[in-house]
């Protein structure tokens, strides 16, 4: 059959990621960025989000430790087999790279943070008392707009157990994510990533009392952040305030992005016959 | 109330359903009942009470008419100089000695116990166990301190334990039956609190704890253990079992924190020497020494108060 | 009848001031306007001591003294800030006889609790903490953490030594410095502390104290050159604090409220779980942001246990908290006892059954008797707020999951209890409970290497054990 030369492209249509599903926006909004019409999140879609998160959070965090390792993997693995996607973003390669390989890293954790941030206390008395770190429940994330920033606050939420609703500035980037995610075995609910302006939407999680934990890693510094600071301390959240300079993701990210979004749990029992 | 009518498996599941007891937590609130400060009147009571409370024993091969008579004249008259010390609950000898021993007593008062059923191991024939219980009440003990057989009742054989409280029950006639369970053998809370059932069930009159010849005797917890099972079964049996912890109580501070484990466990119902003894032969020099110096104020010494 | 008489511990053994000042720079010293407080004895109503209040200028002196310390304090090797806080763990064994007359004057706890609980696990923080300082690059917070600086902390007046220990042992070990806030009706023992301080010839300035009420906690968490906030306390001021922290960068760690629910399954070892129950109420009259303040009773036991409940708790021995046989002591203040009685009209009213055993109180002083409540349900105020006091709720469930859904149904999720003889259902439990804390057939036991904090609106931050060095490293 002779090739058309006026075949047109299909286009993607960049909507929301929700539950597992692509919904527009519930407002009927859109915005444009670099000439894609992508969905505008409203406060009611943030609602939704912290809905499907809640849903999925008893059964993600309670799944093994190795199940949730392997699924970080097959994530690593979509997103390698979808390299050619990024680029036509203009990711940049190496950052690609360093995207996958923290998927990887993040993958390997999810059975050995129990054993680095826990373990067992020598308590004077008759007990065995053991400390556990759990997942905090539902973290409301303010991404970074880099592909490995993205990654950088959403794999060390949920390597863990918790859910996520993701508030993305880069719209494109994000959902071309929620793609490698919707195909990567995470069940529904686990990531929800919402695209539009976080000013608007942010006070909503922040105010939220179903959501347990505020990310800011990609919050400007600067009055707004305080702002949902302040929001978040009305529910007592965890906060994780914006990095006070700008050092970006390459850095060996440690152990503070998973252990801040844990919870120690600390059980004790008597030993006797 | 007994269960013989009951079959093996039911007595197994009843004893097997009764609550667990937690090591660590009973013995928490024993030591705790242990810090409770006695001063003052509530003490000089409490020795008293503890007088009247003694089961004054000598279980030794060694044992004489003399010696026997001893123990009973101090049984008697714990404090020759003081007319008002009370005299001990009983005299607790070895059947042979009992003639002896129920001709010092008589019309004291004080009672006349017995340990029987091949004291202290258990291990004869029933038969024999019988007779050595019917010669001691013939020769007039009051009441009978018998053991069971640990043996029976860690291979699970309840129904054999139990058979032969009752028989024994059956052979002591209107004697007081006091159950031996020897706790130290028992090794656990649970089988604890399920020997104190099963021999309450059994028909016992009295549950206690030890035969003072193995290495573990009365302590706080096994004893709180037992105040929790006489007091239950009394709510629901409707029928009154007393206590008697034996072995190792030497001191007065001892005996006081029994009481005490008394008062906030079972309750005062069991205050009184019909109802709770102690198994002990030391304890009452300590007692006696004890009560002078809250008489006189000053520290007593051994040389005033009486051996035996 | 055996009626136990009176066994006072001595109150001589604790020599009181009629005025204490603010310990600012290694010295004693009055509040700049002069102004002071009474803190009295709840027990008795009797005025313990003047203290000084400490206003705005104090604090920020106090600060000041704390940021001049912290140079050398931090730069000294672990190993010399070790041999300090052993020092003042040997001090506080020494004189925990004096403390602990002394706690049970100011805050009216029985003296057989700050004697057998209370000192000994303070002695035991110093002496755990102490250890920790030349090992900081072993605790796993990488290879050289270094202290955040001045660290403000406001603690609660329920376990007024105690808590100290919890907030200055962890917080000196890694090379802060201190100043911290006793509550204002529990001011004493912290004061005290100070003079083991002096004992232990700890440097000037490394430990401050500034009593006061609410408002010099509030100008000590604000205050600029403060690093790391440390409180303990209710829910409410720990979302004020929050939220004037926010934007600040200071780091928090938040100890809050508490509405514990205690778990009894029909298989449980009864009596034990009986003093369980009580122990997890009626300690410290239940001035305890853990204590199991929701009983939650499997319906097939739950009368029987009730029954063995109520038996039990007319053994209580309510009274003078310097009686060496009292289990229940004095209300710390008038203001708390105002509220733990409206609480409990509210819980009449809302048609919850209450039931007290016949205790007679003292007539001076603030006291309440041990009480509980039967037929409450989720709905009921009682079952939500937090009293902290020795009230409790108690409701039923059917299954191990409804009990789990009961558990969880609350804003906080500082501690919960669970009593059963079966390990596997233990388990499940204890991992399905959204709290900091859970004691599987035994409650409110405490240790310096056991992490201590909650989940949701019971704060965030661990105190105790190697978690607890976390707070205090950046």
């Amino acid at each position: 059959m002779p090739k058309s030369s006026t075949r047109l492209t299909v286009r993607k249509t960049y909507k929301l990621f929700i539950g597992g599903k692509f919904p527009r926006s519930e407002s009927g909004r859109t915005f444009v960025v670099n000439g894609d019409n992508v969905a505008l999140a409203s406060r009611k879609d943030a609602r939704d989000a912290v809905v499907a998160a809640r849903a999925a959070f008893g059964g993600w965090s309670g799944t093994t430790a190795y199940n949730r390792g392997q699924v970080l993997y097959r994530i690593a693995e979509m997103l390698q087999a979808r390299r050619a996607e990024f680029k036509a973003l203009k990711v940049p390669g190496d950052e690609l790279d360093a995207a996958v390989d923290r998927w990887v890293w993040y993958a390997g954790w999810s059975d050995k943070i129990a054993q680095v941030a826990g373990g067992a206390n020598p308590v004077a008395g008759p007990f065995l008392n053991v400390s556990t770190p759990e997942p905090t429940g539902v973290v409301a994330v303010i991404a970074p707009t880099s592909l490995l920033g993205l990654v950088s606050v959403i794999a060390p939420a949920i390597v863990t157990g918790n859910t996520t609703v993701v508030l993305a500035p880069e719209p494109q980037t994000a959902i071309t994510l929620a793609e490698v995610l919707a195909t990567s075995d995470v069940p529904g609910g686990v990531v929800n990533i919402l695209t539009g302006r976080y000013p608007e939407t942010a006070p909503w999680l922040a105010t939220h009392a179903d959501v347990n934990a505020l990310d800011l890693t990609g919050a400007e510094p600067g009055e707004l952040a305080a702002e949902l600071e302040r929001d978040a301390a009305g529910t007592l959240k965890r906060v994780i305030r914006p990095p006070a300079g700008s050092s970006g993701f390459d850095a060996d990210p440690g152990l503070r992005p998973m252990t801040a979004l844990l919870e120690t749990k600390t059980v004790w029992h008597p030993k006797g016959y | 109330m007994t269960v013989t009518a009951t079959t093996p498996v039911d007595l197994r599941a009843f004893l097997h359903g009764l609550p667990g007891v937690d090591e660590v937590g009973v013995e928490a609130r024993a030591a705790m009942l242990a810090t409770r400060s006695i001063k003052a009147d509530a003490k000089a009571a409490a020795i008293d009470l503890a007088v009247r409370m003694v089961d004054l024993t000598t279980l030794e091969g060694a044992d004489t008419p003399g010696k026997v008579r001893a123990l009973c004249a101090k049984g008697i008259r714990p404090d020759p100089t003081d007319p008002s010390c009370p005299s001990v609950g009983a005299i607790c000898v070895y059947p042979s000695m009992v003639p002896v021993a129920a001709a010092a007593l008589a019309g004291s008062g004080v009672h006349l116990a017995s340990v029987a059923t091949a004291f202290p191991s258990g291990q004869a024939p029933l038969e024999v166990k019988l007779a050595d219980t019917r010669a001691a009440v013939a020769a007039g003990a009051d009441e009978i301190d018998m053991v069971i057989s640990r043996g029976a009742f860690l291979a699970g054989d309840y129904r054999a334990v139990s058979d032969e409280i009752v028989a024994v029950k059956q052979a002591a006639g209107d004697a007081h039956l006091k159950v031996i369970l020897e706790t130290g053998e028992l090794a656990t809370y649970d089988n604890v609190r399920r020997a104190s059932w099963l021999a309450m069930l059994a028909g016992a009159d009295f549950i206690k704890t030890s035969t003072g010849k193995v290495a573990v005797n009365a302590t706080l917890p096994i004893t709180l253990v037992m105040l929790e099972a006489v007091r239950d079964f009394r709510d629901r049996h409707g029928r009154q079992v007393g206590v008697k912890p034996a072995g190792g109580i030497k001191t007065t501070k001892d005996a006081i924190k029994y009481l005490v484990l008394i008062n906030e466990t079972a309750g005062s119902d069991w205050l009184s020497p019909d109802w709770f003894r102690f198994g002990a032969s030391s304890l009452l020099n300590d007692l006696l020494m004890q009560r002078s110096k809250i008489a006189t104020g000053h520290y007593a010494g051994p040389d005033y108060v009486t051996l035996d | 009848m055996f009626s136990y008489a009176p066994a006072p511990e001595s109150r001589s053994v604790v020599s009181l001031a009629s005025c204490y000042g603010l310990f600012i720079d290694g010295a004693f010293e009055p509040a700049k306007d002069g102004g002071t407080f009474p803190t009295v004895n709840p027990a008795t109503e009797e005025v313990l001591a003047e203290v000084a209040a400490a206003g705005p200028e104090d604090v920020d002196r106090a600060v000041a003294a704390a940021r001049r310390a912290f140079t050398t304090w931090s730069a000294l090797p672990g190993a010399e800030r070790a041999k300090y806080l052993f020092r003042i763990a040997r001090i506080i064994q020494e004189r925990s006889r004096e403390l602990a007359v002394l706690e049970s004057l100011d805050n009216g706890k029985p003296i057989r609790e700050s004697r057998d609980v209370d000192l000994p696990l303070v002695a035991a923080h110093f002496f755990y903490y102490a250890g920790w300082a030349d090992k900081l690059a072993y605790a796993g917070f990488g290879p050289d953490p270094r202290p955040v600086g001045v660290a403000g902390q406001v603690i609660p007046w329920n376990f007024p030594l105690l808590m100290l220990a919890w907030k200055v042992a962890p917080a000196l070990a890694t090379g802060n410095t201190v100043v911290l806030k006793p509550a204002e009706t529990t001011p004493l023992s912290a004061l005290f502390f100070a003079d083991v301080c002096r004992q232990a010839e700890l440097p000037a300035g490394v430990v401050n104290i500034v009593t006061g009420a609410g408002g010099t906690g509030a100008h000590l968490v604000r205050h600029p050159d403060v690093d790391k906030v440390a409180f303990t306390g209710s829910t409410d001021v720990g979302r004020e604090i929050a939220a004037a922290v926010a934007g600040t960068g200071k780091r928090v760690t938040l100890e809050l409220g508490g509405k514990a629910a205690n778990i009894v399954f029909d298989d449980a070892p009864i009596d034990q779980a009986v003093e369980g129950v009580v122990n997890g109420i009626f300690f410290n009259q239940g001035h305890v942001c853990c204590a199991g303040s929701r009983l939650l009773l499997q319906e097939s036991v739950a009368e029987d246990f009730l029954t063995a409940l109520k038996r039990r708790m007319t053994t209580l021995r309510v009274g003078d908290p310097l009686d060496k046989n009292t289990d229940v002591g004095a209300i710390n203040s008038a203001a708390q006892l105002a509220r733990i009685t409206e609480l409990s009209e509210i819980g009449s009213a809302e048609g919850a059954e209450r039931w007290s055993p016949d205790c007679p109180l003292p007539d001076r002083g603030f006291w309440f008797a041990p009480t509980i409540f039967t037929g409450v349900t989720q709905a009921h105020r009682i079952a939500r707020e937090e009293i902290f006091g020795p009230v409790l709720s108690v409701l039923t469930f059917r299954t191990p999951a409804e009990a789990v859904e009961k558990a969880n149904n609350t804003p906080y999720g500082l501690s919960a209890g669970i009593w059963s003889e079966k390990g596997s259902r233990i388990l499940a439990v204890a991992g399905r409970l959204r709290a900091g804390v859970i004691w599987a057939n035994t409650f409110n036991k405490f240790d310096p290497a056991s992490p201590f904090g909650g989940y949701k609106e019971s704060g965030y931050g661990r105190e105790g054990g190697r978690h607890g060095l976390e707070a205090y490293l950046a």
